[in-house]
């Protein structure tokens, strides 16, 4: 255990010393910023209907930044250390491979958590200054940052995988992200192909992150969602530390 | 201390490391030695655990490198080529965290941080930014992580390949002080370095063992195949080769005039050592000479000649 906290511990101060860490927080913070506040314009002209977290997690503003930085914070985690050749001393340390990978994988997750903290301070400050409520239910909270999580979850796993393929960050970055989209907008399909019946769209509800957004956001929990990203997060750890071990051993 | 047996590696259908077999005993150094490609840095990583072999076995401080990994792996501190390290953090926090990793107890930080620092000369660049150092340096900072720990044994692979000439003998000095504490195994294609700090040395060439001796043995080995020079005042050059050719024990003669003298290259049969001869036969002859010498083989000639004689 003191092994992994070490490991993680430096996983974070390696994601803190990039200055990268740094862009990307502040074009984080400006995007959802804004948002926030196309949020609230949205509420001013059509009051009643939808919360200020409805309003904040369903828009463009939200998913674009959303989906975009994943790649940004993992493409880094595997491909560097191959990079520079600590993988070696890294490997030669009595650490198991498990705890590096899942030291790397959790070193980004938190990471991703991290940008999302300033985020509870817009509802905070909705609440203060309108003095009204910017969630129907406490459900809709939960329900929203449970998404944030699961959403995340799955991503960086997707990201980690990709940055594990190769030495190159930049391939990893667009191997993440290639496969972050596909997986969007293949969420999409019944929006796509609206004459496509109702078994498409029974079928892409359970891997359609705006669908589940859309039901969490508003208080609406279903189960299996919480499945589907859990269990693909796994496989996609699984994966990622079966290539890690791969790749050290054809090395 | 180290116990390898039938070590293979292969890539595909390139064989990095084929078969190869010897061991450490406790406090020796002992110089991989071989030209690039040979093998040398394959069966290290293989030693210090990050790759596994085709076939064969090792074994460090009794543990299988492989089925006992992690076990193995808390005896051996391990430097690879080139050193590779964290360019973002600090030296300090550099070897605290690689201290950490390899299991140093939170109340020894202290003494061992102090100890490598001081032992490496890193003390007065324990703030600064790894990325900002010196090659001379960084190759400190490897060093330091590799002995962290208090590891038995030391895998260093080209210590000092890349620092200029003052850096190198502070590595050097640095690793004879280190013998105290560690068997140390250490590769290098630099032949006067193995004459210099180790007590044993393994020539490998295209990850076969060449040779196997002490410096000293394996130089007298070849000594015998070793060279007479003769530079004297001779009044006809072909002449007194042709003398030199007669006497018992002389093998070969080269003769190259250069102004008023001449200087030749004897080769000695086996096993004869025809340098008193050649002196009767000169002061017979009333040859004014200036030089007879029998320059010393060194490892590079040792080197030469074992993986010359695999090409042919």
């Amino acid at each position: 255990m003191r092994r992994f906290r070490t490991l993680l511990g430096r996983e974070l101060g390696a994601a803190f010393h990039q200055p990268l860490a740094y862009v990307v927080l502040f074009f984080f913070l400006l995007i959802t910023g804004f948002n926030f506040h196309a949020g609230v314009s949205l509420l001013n002209r059509a009051a009643g209907g939808t919360t200020m977290v409805e309003a904040f997690f369903n828009t463009v503003y939200f998913w674009f930044p959303f989906l975009l930085v994943f790649p940004l914070i993992t493409m880094r985690v595997f491909a560097e250390e191959a990079k520079l050749g600590t993988i070696e001393t890294l490997m030669t340390a009595p650490v198991r491979d498990g705890q590096v990978v899942f030291a790397k994988y959790f070193g980004a997750l938190v990471f991703y958590l991290i940008l999302w903290l300033p985020s509870l301070l817009y509802f905070v400050v909705f609440q203060l200054v309108t003095d009204r409520s910017a969630a129907g239910a406490v459900g809709s909270y939960l329900g929203a940052y449970a998404m944030i999580v699961l959403l995340g979850m799955l991503y960086t796993a997707l990201g980690c995988l990709a940055s594990a393929l190769t030495d190159n960050q930049i391939v990893a970055a667009v191997m993440a992200f290639a496969a972050i989209l596909g997986l969007f907008f293949l969420g999409m399909l019944a929006l796509v192909m609206p004459s496509a019946g109702p078994l498409v769209r029974e079928i892409t509800y359970y891997f359609s992150p705006v669908q589940h957004m859309m039901d969490f956001s508003r208080g609406i929990f279903d189960s299996r969602p919480v499945v589907f990203y859990v269990s693909s997060t796994a496989l996609a750890v699984f994966a990622t530390f079966h290539v890690f071990q791969y790749r050290r051993w054809k090395s | 201390m180290i116990k390898v047996e039938q070590l293979t590696k292969r890539y595909g259908s390139v064989t990095a490391v084929d078969g190869i077999g010897f061991s450490v005993a406790k406090g020796e150094i002992v110089g991989f030695l071989g030209p690039n490609g040979a093998g040398k840095s394959t069966t290290m990583k293989m030693l210090a655990g990050f790759l596994p072999p085709t076939s064969g076995s090792a074994e460090v401080a009794g543990r299988d490198v492989f089925r006992e990994s992690l076990r193995a792996r808390e005896h051996v501190g391990y430097m690879p080529e080139n050193v590779p390290l964290y360019p973002d953090m600090r030296v300090c926090e550099y070897l605290r965290y690689r201290a950490a990793l390899k299991g140093v107890p939170g109340r020894r930080m202290r003494e061992r941080m102090q100890d490598v620092l001081e032992l490496c000369g890193l003390g007065d660049v324990g703030r600064t930014i790894i990325g900002h150092l010196s090659k001379g340096y960084r190759q400190r900072v490897g060093l330091a992580d590799a002995m962290i720990h208090e590891p038995d044994i030391l895998i260093l692979d080209e210590p000092t390949i890349g620092l200029d000439p003052n850096q190198i003998r502070q590595v050097r000095d640095l690793i004879r002080n280190l013998r105290r504490h560690h068997t140390i195994l250490l590769s290098t294609h630099i032949l006067p370095e193995v004459e210099m700090l180790c007590s044993r040395v393994i020539i490998i060439n295209r990850g076969r063992i060449e040779a196997m001796d002490t410096p000293q043995n394996l130089r007298e080995r070849i000594g015998a195949a070793g060279h007479i020079v003769l530079d004297a005042k001779v009044p006809g050059a072909k002449a007194a080769a042709a003398g030199l050719r007669a006497l018992a024990g002389v093998a070969t003669v080269t003769a190259r005039t250069d102004g008023g003298r001449t200087v030749f290259t004897i080769h000695a049969a086996a096993g004869a050592d025809p340098r008193e001869d050649i002196f009767r036969h000169a002061a017979q002859e009333k040859w004014p000479v200036r030089e007879l010498s029998r320059p010393a083989v060194s490892l590079e000639q040792v080197f030469a000649s074992v993986t010359h004689a695999e090409e042919h």
